[in-house]
């Protein structure tokens, strides 16, 4: 396999309220061989929220962090469901209507960027689908150091990186909504079916109504701890917000103890390379991933 | 023909037995609809089999159900599809899979209660919310003699909402609803903007702000985009709330009791100066905004706040915001060099022009093929079909 390297947006999550997700996303990559090239000019994706508030702002700002990526002649990778969703809407109103985007760009031009639709098309993609379709999974099997044996993982997929389904590309690429799945057996883990693995953990609306927030995390995580799991796995650090963070809170409203772990996607993979959980900033959770280490440690190292 | 298995969700009130799950095996062509089946399944294995239907032809808005997990039209999904999509856990090798065929689900629609086998009664949970949006016309002043004259292209805008046939497959599929039955949900507040967006409504302010209070109105949904997919007729639900959202905040500056408003002027502000999200001002400023938020704080935002702080100091404990400018709002480092005025840049111009694009008014442009290339355009590059003539996604 040819070395992979990408234009690289972290997000605004992964580097203020889980920066554990950012640390373990740069040493994953580099043992994976993947090199990632740091947008570090790049803004927020907005969240759907600023769309909300404005619809062309949000556009603009997202046709700039592509303008970027493209300056560096490398398709963009993102470590974040949320921002997959919001970005991915609004690259397609770009990409559909030239004069809109002629428009759009008259606001870059005097940073001398431009967003082009070019004939493949811009490439966005969260790291589970570099991971699923441009390292692949046999590449990665082969990279496993310590496999998650006796692992029971559930996947926790957010949202935005599995709808709406006109968007996320199933056409080309019909098992987007399967990769976690894969990914957790490709690692050497066991999948663990729950109710939630494709629901919504409730983050958009915690200021919103706290209530009806936690209650979906809450649910969810609980029945996850029914179906018998470890912990759970997600690519969006918004989900876990809401599923870690807040997860005390969630106990609360839930009235039920919940303590299961909730790992970062990189997380995951850096364990079974061989990281220690340390090294990949899990002390860092709210719900304690203790659980996960007395698992992994009594498995048998490949 | 292909053989074809249906795993049905059963209940029979009378018989005093829970619901249970009852398996059919139906011959039909793949190209036939899963409504076709559950008829077969009827008038040859079992009279006793429950299904509301009608024009067979995802028209009347009967026949929502459940198959394989996803909330839609019955009439308007193949069963050869349904099949394929039942089948692919074991196509991917997923493990506990077992590799054989899997039946194709199919239930009774959820977030309503059932009345017997695939039908639901929609009275609590659609009908009642539907009325709750006042769902008609309230136009000002005494009614012109003919009819109401408007310019067209002032109604194309309210073309998505007006394409509703009220399945309830939004319904069933919201993610909000599932935890806040109360939740005003995506028919009825889809049903609300075909109001606000009408020329010829006098009470657009008023729906709004009734809307924006409630709290389990327009900020109560999570952007899920479940509604988005399940809807047979891509009216989107979850496109007009948050375009509710946009004019109730934006047009008619509405200041909600959900901080709705507030979160997003504090998300959209904390961008333009800092480019990337500063979460403890965020908090901050969605509860009590600016200076006159801070000196008067409401009692929700007291609330609020204080609800916050076992989480942060939860947060400061493990080391996730053992850093001043994680734990102090403000601190949070601009973009560097003159990114964040390019930033400003972008705010500058968007804030003149507002464009909205809507792609199911607007469609997507049909792009000529490259000039050194026989093959036509890409597919990616089809223009949008007609609203009713949209497949099964």
């Amino acid at each position: 396999m040819s070395a992979l390297k990408l234009a690289y947006w972290p997000g605004c999550v992964s580097r203020g309220f889980t920066p554990e997700l950012h640390g373990s996303m740069a040493v994953v990559a580099d043992r994976l061989g993947i090199e990632l090239v740091e947008l570090d000019r790049a803004n927020c994706c907005g969240a759907g929220v600023i769309a909300e508030h404005n619809q062309e702002l949000a556009d603009t700002l997202n046709a700039r962090t592509f303008a970027l990526a493209q300056g560096t002649g490398l398709a963009m990778m993102n470590i974040c469901s949320t921002c997959q969703g919001a970005q991915s809407e609004c690259q397609q109103r770009l990409d559909a209507d030239s004069a809109y985007r002629a428009h759009i760009n008259e606001a870059l031009s005097d940073e001398g960027i431009e967003y082009v639709k070019d004939k493949d098309g811009f490439t966005n993609k969260n790291f589970l689908w570099v991971l699923a379709e441009d390292y692949g999974l046999d590449e990665l099997k082969a990279k496993v150091a310590r496999p998650l044996a006796g692992l029971r993982v559930g996947p926790f997929y957010g949202c935005y990186v599995i709808r709406p389904r006109s968007r996320i590309g199933y056409d080309e690429h019909p098992e987007r909504d399967l990769y976690l799945e894969q990914v957790i057996e490709a690692l050497g883990g066991e999948v663990v079916e729950y109710d939630g693995a494709r629901k919504c953990c409730g983050f958009p609306v915690i200021t919103m109504n706290r209530e009806t927030s936690l209650r979906q995390a809450g649910t969810h995580l609980a029945d996850a701890l029914d179906a018998g799991a470890d912990c759970l796995v997600t690519p969006c650090p918004l989900c876990h917000l809401n599923l870690d963070m807040q997860q005390p809170e969630a106990a609360k409203l839930a009235g039920r103890e919940l303590g299961l772990a909730v790992l970062h996607l990189p997380q995951l993979v850096g364990l079974a390379l061989g990281f220690e959980p340390d090294e990949l900033g899990m002390g860092k959770h709210i719900a304690s991933t203790e659980w996960v280490e007395e698992r992994l440690t009594g498995a048998v190292p490949a | 023909m292909p053989e074809y298995t249906l795993k049905v969700r059963r209940y029979q009130p009378e018989s005093g037995q829970p619901a249970y799950w009852q398996e059919f095996k139906v011959d039909l062509d793949p190209d036939l609809s899963v409504l076709d089946g559950l008829l077969q399944v009827r008038d040859r294995q079992d009279g006793s089999l429950v299904v509301r239907c009608s024009c067979r032809a995802a028209i009347c808005g009967s026949c929502g159900t459940k198959i394989n997990g996803q909330s839609t039209l019955a009439c308007k999904t193949q069963i050869g599809e349904a099949h394929e999509r039942a089948n692919r856990r074991s196509a991917a090798g997923i493990a506990g899979s077992d590799g054989g065929e899997s039946p194709i689900v199919v239930e009774p629609m959820a977030n309503m209660p059932v009345v017997k086998d695939l039908v639901t009664d929609m009275e609590s949970t659609h009908w009642a919310k539907i009325r709750r949006v006042t769902p008609w016309l309230i136009p000002e002043g005494d009614p012109p003699e003919r009819e109401y004259v408007v310019p067209p292209e002032s109604m194309i805008d309210v073309t998505q909402s007006v394409s509703c046939i009220q399945c309830g497959a939004c319904v069933s599929s919201c993610l909000s609803m599932e935890a806040d039955p109360e939740f005003i949900g995506p028919a009825a507040l889809a049903k609300a903007y075909r109001f606000v967006g009408d020329p010829r409504d006098a009470q657009t302010r008023q729906r709004l702000y009734d809307l924006a209070q409630d709290p389990h109105g327009i900020y109560d949904c999570t952007h899920c985009f479940s509604c988005i997919d399940a809807c047979p007729k891509d009216v989107a639900p979850m496109d007009q709330i948050m375009r509710l959202r946009r004019i109730a905040t934006r047009d008619h500056g509405i200041t909600d009791i959900n901080n709705g408003h507030r979160h997003e002027a504090a998300f959209t502000k904390i961008i333009q100066k800092k480019g990337t999200l500063d979460e403890s001002l965020l908090l901050q400023e969605s509860y009590a905004q600016g200076i006159a938020g801070k000196l008067k704080p409401s009692m929700g935002a007291i609330a609020g706040l204080v609800g916050s702080i076992p989480t942060a100091v939860r947060g400061v404990r493990t080391g996730k915001m053992r850093s001043l400018t994680k734990l102090i709002p403000g601190v949070h480092k601009k973009l560097p060099g003159d990114a964040q005025e390019h930033v400003q840049r972008v705010y500058e111009h968007a804030e003149e022009h507002r464009e909205e694009l809507n792609l199911y008014i607007a469609g997507e442009e049909e792009i000529a093929p490259e000039p050194d290339e026989e093959e036509a355009a890409t597919p990616e590059a089809e223009v949008e079909p007609e609203p009713d003539e949209v497949g099964e996604r």
